[in-house]
């Protein structure tokens, strides 16, 4: 999970806080001692830190904490307030010229994920409703401009390039004559990663800079940076003037200290998180959403949003309908299955539900819910009939040892699963009660969990 | 041009940066006190070295000081410098080429820098004289074959390959076959970069450990880690999980060539005792360099 880490360290720290009446000087200087190795650990930068620890005192020791009835938890809506700010406050989107074609170009050091990013962002313009045209501009890596061709195929997203024996200015001039005559109303440059003190290579993004004037330049940064990426950053800054940061591999188990600290070196946002392997794996940054998830405060809103995106509304519907009427099947709950597994992997939405990432019986389940586990479980309910999937009680030995035969499984996974679809069953009539169940701090359980 | 200048030419930046603010604050005959030594454990923090190797490295530093009776806040450099190269270990451990053929299995995070590495040690392994044959084993990233392809022309070693989406055990497989039939030297595994935390591709991983320890009867000669030096202190958590799931025996540190100032090696070193066997300081085919803790320290620190 994102932030993992920092997330427990911070909390750790906070619950000290949050049991006192009243917090003396001492108790918060102690606990911004506690964040301040947090954020280190973290890979926030040190400067970065020593500003943020200090804002965060100034207010805390200030009068608005100290008189209030729940100091602890004044303490962490400032820390809330001042990572927030940290990432940039609002989210800031990437800017779609009135006069088409809108040029976003690429830049950042080797191996910070610019190609794959260039293919995700193409892929999320299209969903947009944009004519995205991909330009292949790193003509120095070998095969580079292979990758980026096999990505536009496999998006059906068109890719331009002019080999690698043309000078990528010329290549990105070509690109925007082609997308003028093709009818592509944005253009996404790859450039070749390079080293931000290589001045012939820096030379080269300024001349591609010039020649095309780009609405866009985004920096496509590695999550796990350590110190380093403010001077990365910085120097990509200072000589070519960003215009926001794409942060990749955020899926990791890194502490995302280069997130932290990049918008408040640069002065520029972060736009786009990358997290994952998928095509479909970048998503808007949130700066508020991302200080509430380091704060274990959840995100509601982006799971919120990703469940609208993913999940069919209509199918929604019916479903409440039928948990109601006591029809819920196993042909239901299968569907419910692939439609959670459709939004992304469950360590991460279950990051986004308050106080769930704190629950102790969830952090085991990391290692149990891989998609073997979901496949056989599929197995198993597609190799049932009809009416074994509506009237699961019918089903005894004989047709246990027929589906375990069919499914390649066991009779006790078939066994599991039944019980399984009894507790989900059960927990559905709950449902309504649900809320109670969550502050009692147990009692829910979502059906795949072991 | 020699190694040490070659060493110390990729190392330019990064001793702009770590070694000119240590001298910055040890060479004003500054008084020993408490407050440089909290800013000598800042420019440490600053290097990447992590918080709690900083701390320690600054507490072995104040009992050297007082072991020592050290008056002059100018001698500090040298004592830390003696004490980072002593937490690096010797350094002559070279590469174990014992297996014939001998098996090098390359792993790492996405955009490491292991598909480069492989061509550089490739090249590296040809000047020694040896027969190396290279394993497609990255079947996942968009023409990841085609890229170690280039470095297999560039090389001259041969390649084996199969299609992308191919199961990376199989090609494995195939390649150990190949390299017994054809009597090579080294046999070098390409992977598929990974995030360490993702649980099943690390079982995809352990899948082509099994393949190589069933096909060679032992485990494979080397395995190579491959951290890029600009990462920080997730580097470590790399190290942890690939260390559990691989065995790694040696460490290649990428793009020290830039500003990023290599401390993590310290850190990794001292926590998991998994020594730093190359470093990859450029672009050119010939950047890959034996990794020698004592010059590296110099290089380090040398005026």
């Amino acid at each position: 999970m994102i932030f993992e880490g920092l997330s427990e360290k911070l909390q750790n720290t906070f619950k000290k806080l949050k049991g006192k009446g009243k917090l003396s000087e001492t108790d918060v200087a102690e606990a911004m001692r506690e964040v301040k190795i947090a954020l280190l650990e973290a890979d926030v930068n040190f400067k970065v830190v020593k500003d943020f620890v200090k804002k965060v005192k100034d207010r805390a020791i200030g009068l608005e904490v100290m008189e209030s009835l729940t100091p602890g938890q004044h303490v962490v809506k400032i820390v809330n307030d001042e990572l927030t700010e940290l990432m940039g406050g609002t989210q800031s989107k990437i800017m779609i010229s009135s006069k088409p074609p809108t040029v976003i170009m690429l830049v950042g050091l080797q191996g910070a994920g610019k190609t794959t990013t260039a293919g995700k962002l193409a892929n999320i313009l299209r969903k947009q409703g944009r004519r995205p045209l991909l330009v292949a501009g790193d003509i120095y890596r070998p095969a580079a401009i292979k990758q980026l061709q096999v990505l536009g195929e496999q998006l059906n997203i068109p890719v331009f390039t002019l080999g690698n024996k043309t000078n990528p200015v010329d290549i990105a001039k070509g690109a925007v004559e082609h997308a003028r005559s093709y009818g592509n109303d944005v253009i996404i440059i790859d450039t070749a990663g390079r080293l931000h003190i290589n001045e012939e290579l820096m030379d080269e993004l300024r001349n591609i800079r010039e020649s095309v004037h780009p609405h866009e330049i985004l920096f496509v940064m590695d999550a796990t940076t350590g110190q380093d990426a403010v001077t990365v950053a910085k120097t990509f800054n200072e000589q070519l003037g960003i215009d926001g940061v794409i942060m990749t591999k955020l899926d990791g188990d890194t502490r995302g200290g280069a997130a932290l600290s990049v918008k408040a070196v640069t002065g520029k946002p972060i736009k786009f998180a990358g997290m994952g392997e998928k095509l479909d794996a970048l998503e808007p940054f949130h700066p508020d959403r991302m200080a509430a998830r380091i704060l274990g405060m959840g995100d509601v809103l982006s799971l919120i949003e990703k469940a609208q995106s993913t999940i069919d509304t209509e199918k929604a519907q019916e479903l409440q309908r039928k948990i109601k009427s006591q029809e819920y099947s196993l042909q239901d709950f299968m569907e419910q299955m692939d439609q959670v597994k459709s939004m992304g992997p469950l360590e991460e939405i279950i990051g986004m539900i308050p106080g769930m990432g704190q629950m102790k019986q969830l952090k085991n389940i990391k290692g149990s819910l891989d998609e073997k586990e979901f496949a056989r479980m599929r197995a198993i309910i597609q190799s049932m009939t009809e009416k074994e999937r509506k009237e699961p009680r019918i089903i005894k030995d004989s047709r246990k040892k027929r589906i375990a035969r069919g499914s390649g499984t066991k009779v006790s996974d078939v066994n599991r699963l039944l019980k399984q679809f009894d507790e989900t069953k059960k927990m559905m009539k709950q449902f309504t009660s649900m809320d109670k169940n969550i502050k009692k701090g147990g009692g829910f359980k979502l059906p795949f969990f072991k | 041009m020699g190694f040490f200048s070659k060493l110390k030419e990729g190392l330019a930046k990064t001793r702009h940066g770590f070694v000119e603010k240590i001298e910055n604050l040890v060479s004003g005959g500054k008084k020993i006190d408490e407050e440089l030594y909290e800013e000598l454990e800042e420019v440490l923090i600053q290097a990447d070295v992590g918080v709690n190797t900083a701390v320690e490295l600054v507490e072995d530093l104040r009992k050297a000081v007082r072991d020592r009776k050290v008056e002059d806040s100018s001698e500090l450099k040298d004592i830390l410098k003696e004490l980072i190269s002593d937490r690096l270990g010797s350094g002559d451990e070279g590469i174990n080429l014992n297996g014939h053929p001998a098996v090098v299995v390359v792993i790492g995070v996405n955009g490491a820098g292991k598909t480069t590495t492989i061509g550089k040690l490739a090249y590296n392994l040809k000047q020694q004289g040896k027969r190396v044959l290279l394993a497609a084993g990255d079947t996942f990233r968009a023409a990841a074959i085609d890229q170690l392809e280039i470095w297999s022309g560039r090389t001259g070693c041969e390649l084996i390959k199969h299609k992308e989406g191919a199961d990376p055990a199989a090609v494995v497989y195939d390649a150990i076959q190949a390299a017994k039939a054809r009597n090579v030297d080294v046999l070098i595994v390409d992977t598929a970069g990974r995030l360490h935390t993702k649980i099943n591709l690390m079982e995809e991983l352990k899948k082509v450990f099994r393949v190589i320890s069933r096909e060679i009867q032992r485990d494979p000669d080397e395995v190579f880690l491959v951290l890029d030096a600009t990462t920080g202190q997730n580097a470590i958590s790399q190290a942890k999980l690939f260390n559990e799931a691989a065995g790694i025996t040696g460490i290649i540190l990428t793009k020290l060539d830039g500003t990023a100032k290599g401390g993590v090696i310290i850190g990794i070193k001292s926590e998991l005792d998994i020594p730093v066997k190359y470093i990859g300081i450029g672009e050119k085919i010939d950047d890959l360099k034996e990794f020698r803790p004592g010059e590296f320290a110099d290089a380090l620190f040398a005026e």
